[in-house]
């Protein structure tokens, strides 16, 4: 195809097109205004408002957003048929249409006032036939916006952007004719419907049907990332006065062009809550006083004095920036004289790291969100990425829906099944059994990429060797999944390419969760599927700055950069750079410094910003922990259930109250920018960190702003070592980025693997059941699972009054099968026994689960789903195991 | 005209026409087997691109050049919907014959697949049609029992499925995208062409929709030839490079107050008048007629004095209507109120408007608002020229919308006005007789949702 570009005329201009435009787009690209009203950029067109006509080399009138643009195309956009068509056209639609502007919320930003004053409507005209009444309710049944259908112009761009955006089809139409709504099945409030409250059709609406509730306009915007998942959103911040009051998506993200998820467009009222922390506490008395930070800081710089060395820990935090998670390590390091620094990935992703570090030799997702859209299939594993990673399941939908074969593994029966053409329903901890029945197939069956094994792989062999103790008759059992679907997943991920692999807590959670990664990547291997563009192994990164916070190095055995605390090489770098003494001994995991507490070795903990009172494993085990600390301070922007039990509670800034970085699961490295005042005395994390060190009279923590700390992260990490403030502006840089004049790197191991020998290595396995198994005291396994609605242990998003109303209560989720045999009806209270603990709460009766497999979140403090969990960990990675657990459900 | 002996409805007064031995015992299916045994499909199409047959439908389009527009050497599969929808208001020729000849309508089916290449059929047939497809259903059970269905007919190498996929009452369905859509299993909402139907239709393959009366053309085109086709009907006028002609014989359907009202088989240009008053018995309780709907309500109305006019493809259009349509004449009678006539057109359109696009989905119904605000005693002389501008500007330009249907609403509309306006601006006069001549904001009128 000719892809130079072609000039037409307009009105006798000549504009510069494109081959594939339409007549409108190339117009609307060259300035050219032509009333239009079903016309969308990011939707096909579809030619039904019969506005946006043109005439045609002569030719009569046609619809310029339906025409491809050719070679010398002659248009007109006046003349006397084309202004009769709009005029009477418009003049209906106004006619039909709830007369209020001055009260509506798209009062001059709405498509149909700009189409009338274009236009021009006859005045006369409209009184014949205006209609002032309103013929619907209008709809305000979601806690986020409110669907007014007497002010709806049947455009369909949000039934068209439920479908090709979100691909959930909440909306369609209803009735026909004059009769036509938009509505949903049945013609029910929108709160009744599949709806997912993602906002995307209300953003996209061009008139007032589809508007947010309470999103007062702002008087300025400011751009920076979503602080909920890993995907790195980019958002704009609209500010009025001192508050937060709007959000809207940034168009030019390359992670995001604009979409956000229901927690990312209306999940920030948080940051306004009354009960923000706005002072420093100390406790006295078994009661916090508000003090002064002078006052605050003194108590804790004087007793951490006291606990310098290995009886001291750091919980750092995903939720904080990179800088923040640079001078808190680098505090523990350096100030502490401690390797104990650890935060929340070791409960969602170090067996990734320990994972795909020994096959790749690098831990993170290999691709980039962009090119998901080209992969010829896509196995998704563990996931359940339509609630956990919201905008990037719209990515994979899109694949989906340009050809892209989808299998989903998963214990439940999740959203992104209705995608897929194949859904392998295994029992919860038998991935490496799928796995390697899928890739014992491949090779069975000669499908296996033998140059890429050949070429840029090692160790082939003995992985073969494994692959002979999994014959289809032990993986059906071992899984539960027939064998010709096990065949038929391998074949489609085999035969089309690229094929890209995705997974997430369901793979890591389990105590062989390095093993399931290694099957990742085995299967990756075995099948070229890495290196390449839009293939790969995905690793979906839950928090926003989860990525960052492991390449910060705020991880108890390597400095930023994955560089290992045990290399003298290493200690010797940072040493000169930090200018003082550091421990050459790797220090505790997080998930290991509970049981260090409990037996005295560690007795002073500083937590900035995590809940392990609700995130951990066995977390009874945890709570009890954390109250024998002789010193427990923590920092975060509320009180949680983990740091009311602290000595010292100091008042951060949210994500809206500082600068910063963060990283997202593409490697990504975006701005975060400061767009109000912390409220109170609150203050960003890494300016307390520094005050502290400060105090504690150690150098280099002289900071003024988090630029500065970034200037110190690219001398010292290599895959950081191009960044910095000013070339992060637009769109940020993905990792590695190793020099100043180094664009990012937009997939990995294209030319070789970071392996020492630079080749992939395949691992080879075995299959190892989950460290706690069914028996007949608890006959049913629990696995956790996320809610679109909120985030790990909600300490936001259940400080945001709608997202409370769209979910605001644990369910336990159980199959029918099993549900009948416990007596229970949908809706029961039930109480969930594990040899750890009990909870309380309301059965949903559902075919999600399979059967003899039960779910639980663990967003609610009311039900909190990790006192049941088990805290057995992987070996390697020391995650625990909190996808598999043996559990009784009875009655409550 | 008197002596024209009906081709297309020869058999229909035959005991048990519907069944197949009546059929073939009155020469059934001897064009289906010589066709197989003697000509290409290619020849098929020629002949009948040759005959100018125009699509009984409605449109009048040339039924051999809609069929040459089907991809050359296409893998397959094409497919053929027959249009058996028939929803025009005035219109019921093809409901007789698929109840009393429904072989006549699948040899004239098969032999279009035939010439068109496609290997499955599926009618489209209104809901409303029982018998129809009752008979229809036998008939193509006895078509695979003779072996004119099924695979290798009559021992060639063409083989042909049919399938009856019956409408759910919506007008929108006759209208060849809509109900490709229709069989899809979607909303009947017309599609955008280009693509046609030719090019990318049912299941986005190539697919031809054709009436059942066109079809059954097909039959005795291939039967008796092309000079016979052409020796019924109008040639084309010689100075109109455009006219394609009316050959052949048609159907029509003369309902309303005639003494006789029925389907009537003639060549095609009788004139309207003596379509009434020879065959229909003339207008009923010996009145006059005040007007005549040529070919189905979308066609818009004739006067009295336009009676003359020959009733082919071209006639309709010389006296302002939309042409000759399905050919559903309604006699309308000198006391009928034409603002009744007005309103139940509106009344229809407006109801079987699918709502897609803005002008006709907003313009039929604030014309029948219009109509309901004068039927309400409520009227102004004003809102005739309201109703005037909403028939002009819905309808007039060729792609205002995506399909005729807004057209099609707009011709009852400006005809009325443009003949009747007289009578329309008395009955104003009369029924509002203190507020006819207010002009400014009409007062909202609380009118019953059209269900």
């Amino acid at each position: 195809m000719d892809n130079s570009n072609m000039t037409i005329t307009i009105d006798g201009q000549p504009v510069a097109a494109e081959p594939g435009m339409t007549i409108l787009e190339a117009a609307l690209a060259a300035g050219i205004y032509i009333p239009n009203l079903c016309h969308h950029p990011d939707l096909k067109p579809v030619g039904i408002c019969r506005l946006c006509m043109v005439e045609l080399d002569g030719r009569g009138l046609t619809l310029s957003c339906m025409t491809p643009v050719a070679e010398g195309m002659d248009v007109r956009t006046e003349s006397p048929d084309i202004d009769k068509v709009r005029r009477v056209a418009t003049e209906l639609l106004i006619a039909n249409h709830y007369p209020d502007c001055l009260a509506c919320a798209k009062n001059d930003r709405c498509e149909l006032q700009r189409i009338a004053a274009y236009v021009g409507v006859d005045q006369k005209g409209l009184e014949r036939l205006r209609r002032t009444e309103r013929r619907f309710e209008v709809d305000r049944s979601n806690p986020f916006f409110d669907y007014d259908p007497n002010q709806c112009v049947l455009c369909g761009i949000c039934v068209r952007t439920c479908d090709e955006i979100v691909g959930v089809n909440a909306l369609d139409y209803a009735f026909r004719g004059f009769q036509t709504v938009v509505s949903t099945f049945g013609n029910r409030p929108i709160a009744e419907s599949t709806c997912v409250s993602c906002g995307e059709c209300v953003v996209r609406c061009p008139v007032g049907a589809l508007v947010p509730k309470d999103m007062p306009r702002p008087s300025r915007e400011v751009k920076t990332i979503c602080p909920y998942c890993g995907v790195g959103c980019s958002l704009y911040l609209g500010v009025r006065g001192r508050r937060v009051v709007s959000v809207r998506g940034d168009r030019e993200s390359p992670v995001n062009q604009g979409r956000l998820c229901v927690k990312g467009r209306f999940g920030y009222e948080f940051v306004n809550h009354p009960e923000r922390l706005t002072a420093p506490l100390v406790k006295r008395n078994g009661r916090f006083v508000e003090v002064s930070w002078d006052e605050a800081l003194g108590v804790v710089a004087e007793r951490l004095q006291g606990y310098r060395g290995d009886q001291f820990a750091a919980m750092a935090s995903a939720k904080c920036t990179n800088e923040e998670n640079y001078v808190i390590q680098k505090f523990v390091r350096r100030v502490m004289g401690t390797n104990n620094v650890d935060h929340c990935a070791r409960l969602c992703h170090a067996p990734s790291v320990t994972g795909l570090v020994q096959s790749f030799g690098s831990g993170a997702m290999t691709y980039s969100i962009g090119e998901i859209q080209d992969a010829a299939s896509i196995f998704a594993i563990g996931t359940n990425t339509t609630s956990a990673h919201p905008v990037l399941a719209l990515e994979i939908k899109r694949a989906v829906r340009r050809g892209a074969q989808l299998i989903v593994a998963n214990p439940k029966e999740i959203d992104l099944v209705r995608h897929a053409c194949l859904f392998l329903q295994h029992r919860p901890g038998s991935d490496v059994a799928l796995m390697m029945g899928m890739m014992r197939v491949i090779v069975d069956e000669g499908l296996e990429d033998k140059a890429f094994v050949a070429e840029r792989c090692e160790n082939f062999e003995a992985f073969r060797e494994s692959l002979s103790a999994f014959g289809l008759d032990f993986v059906e059992t071992t899984t539960g999944v027939p064998r010709e679907k096990i065949v038929q997943a391998a074949r489609i991920y085999a035969t089309r390419k690229p094929g890209a692999i995705f997974y997430s807590m369901g793979i890591t959670q389990h105590t062989h969760g390095t093993d399931n990664v290694l099957a990742t990547s085995n299967l990756a291997l075995l099948t070229g599927n890495v290196g390449r563009t839009s293939s790969g192994v995905n690793p979906l990164r839950g928090q926003n700055n989860v990525q960052g916070a492991c390449d910060m190095g705020a991880l108890p055995n390597v400095y930023p950069g994955y560089q290992k605390v045990s290399d003298p090489d290493v200690q010797a770098k940072f040493e000169r750079a930090w200018d003082g003494p550091l421990s050459p001994n790797p220090g505790l995991a997080l998930t290991e410094m509970f049981d260090a507490i409990d037996q005295g070795r560690l007795k002073a903990l500083y937590l900035m910003g995590e809940n392990p009172a609700l995130s951990e494993a066995d977390a009874n085990h945890a709570r009890e922990a954390l109250e024998k600390l002789e010193f427990f301070v923590s920092q975060d922007i509320f009180l949680t259930e983990s740091n009311r039990m602290a000595h010292v509670v100091l008042p951060a800034a949210s994500f809206a109250e500082k600068d910063g970085t963060f990283t997202n699961t593409e490697r990504r490295v975006q701005r975060v920018r400061r767009a109000i005042e912390p409220p109170g005395q609150a203050q960003p994390d890494w300016w307390i960190i520094c005050q502290l060190a400060r105090r504690m009279d150690v150098g280099g923590f002289d900071f003024s702003h988090p630029s500065e700390i970034m200037d110190e992260i690219a001398r010292l990490t290599p895959s950081y070592g191009g960044i910095s403030y000013n070339r992060l502006e637009n769109g940020g840089l993905q990792w590695p980025c190793p020099s100043a004049d180094h664009p990012g790197t937009r997939y990995l191991h294209a030319q070789r693997f970071n392996t020492p020998s630079g080749k992939g290595r395949f691992v080879p396995l075995q299959y190892r059941p989950p460290a706690e198994e069914v028996e007949p005291q608890y006959p049913l396994v629990l696995t956790t699972d996320r809610s679109l609605y909120h985030f790990h242990t909600s300490t936001m998003t259940r400080r945001v009054e709608g997202l409370e109303k769209l979910d605001g209560r644990e369910l336990l989720r159980i199959h029918p099968d099993d549900a009948q045999r416990l007596g229970i009806a949908d809706g029961d209270r039930v109480q969930v026994r594990s040899r750890r603990g009990r909870i309380e709460v309301q059965a949903q009766v559902t075919e999600i689960c399979r059967p003899g497999v039960v779910s639980l979140t663990f967003h609610f403090w009311e039900a909190p789903t990790n006192v049941l969990t088990h805290a057995a960990l992987d070996p390697v990675a020391k995650i625990p195991e909190t996808k598999v657990c043996a559990v009784a459900v009875e009655k409550a | 005209m008197s002596d024209y002996q009906p081709v297309l409805l020869a058999n229909i007064h035959r005991e048990d026409s519907h069944k197949l031995a009546v059929y073939e015992a009155a020469g059934g299916y001897r064009a289906l087997r010589k066709t197989l045994r003697e000509k290409s499909p290619q020849e098929v199409v020629g002949i009948v691109r040759a005959s100018g047959l125009r699509g009984r439908g409605g449109a009048a389009f040339p039924t051999g050049l809609k069929w040459s527009f089907l991809p050359e050497g296409h893998p397959g599969p094409i497919y053929f919907c027959v249009n058996a929808d028939e929803s025009e208001p005035g219109t019921f020729c093809n409901r007789v014959q698929m109840e009393h000849d429904p072989h006549q309508v699948l040899e004239g089916t098969i032999l279009s697949c035939y010439a068109t290449r496609a290997s499955t059929a599926y009618i489209y047939l209104r809901y409303e049609y029982p018998l129809a497809y009752r008979r229809l259903q036998d008939a193509i059970a006895e078509c695979y029992e003779a072996g004119y269905l099924g695979k290798n007919i009559l021992g060639s190498d063409f083989s042909l499925d049919i399938h009856i996929h019956r409408g759910a009452g919506a007008y929108i369905c006759g209208e060849e995208t809509g109900l490709i859509e229709s069989i899809e299993g979607k909303r009947a909402w017309p599609r955008i062409k280009p693509p046609f139907p030719a090019v990318e239709g049912l299941f986005r393959k190539p697919t031809v929709v054709n009436n059942v009366e066109t079809l059954t053309c097909v039959v005795h085109i291939l039967d008796r030839g092309v000079e016979w086709f052409q020796s019924l009907g109008v040639p084309p006028d010689p100075d109109n490079p455009r006219d394609a002609g009316s050959y052949g014989p048609k159907l029509y359907g003369l309902s309303g107050h005639v003494n006789r009202p029925g389907v009537y088989e003639l060549p095609l240009g009788v004139r309207c008048g003596e379509l009434i008053e020879e065959y229909g018995g003339g207008v009923w309780k010996g009145r006059r007629a005040k007007a005549v709907v040529p070919g189905g309500v979308s066609t818009g109305l004739m006067s009295q004095s336009e009676l003359d006019t020959p009733l082919d493809f071209a006639g309709p259009v010389s006296v302002g209507c939309l042409g000759l349509g399905t050919a559903g004449v309604v006699v309308l009678d000198e006391t009928y109120p034409i603002i009744d006539f007005l309103y139940n057109s509106c009344r229809f359109f407006a109801h079987e408007s699918c709502g897609q696009c803005t002008p006709c989905r907003e313009g039929t119904r604030w014309a029948l608002r219009i109509l309901e605000r004068i039927k309400g005693g409520r009227g102004r002389l004003g809102d005739l020229d309201l109703l005037a501008e909403i028939g002009e500007g819905i309808g007039i330009i060729p792609g205002t919308t995506i399909c005729g249907l807004a057209d099609g609403a707009a011709w009852p509309i400006k005809t009325a006005l443009r003949k009747f306006r007289d009578e329309l601006e008395d009955y104003i006069r009369r029924t509002n007789p203190t507020g006819y001549m207010a002009t400014g904001p009409a007062e909202a009128v609380d009118v019953a949702e059209v269900a």
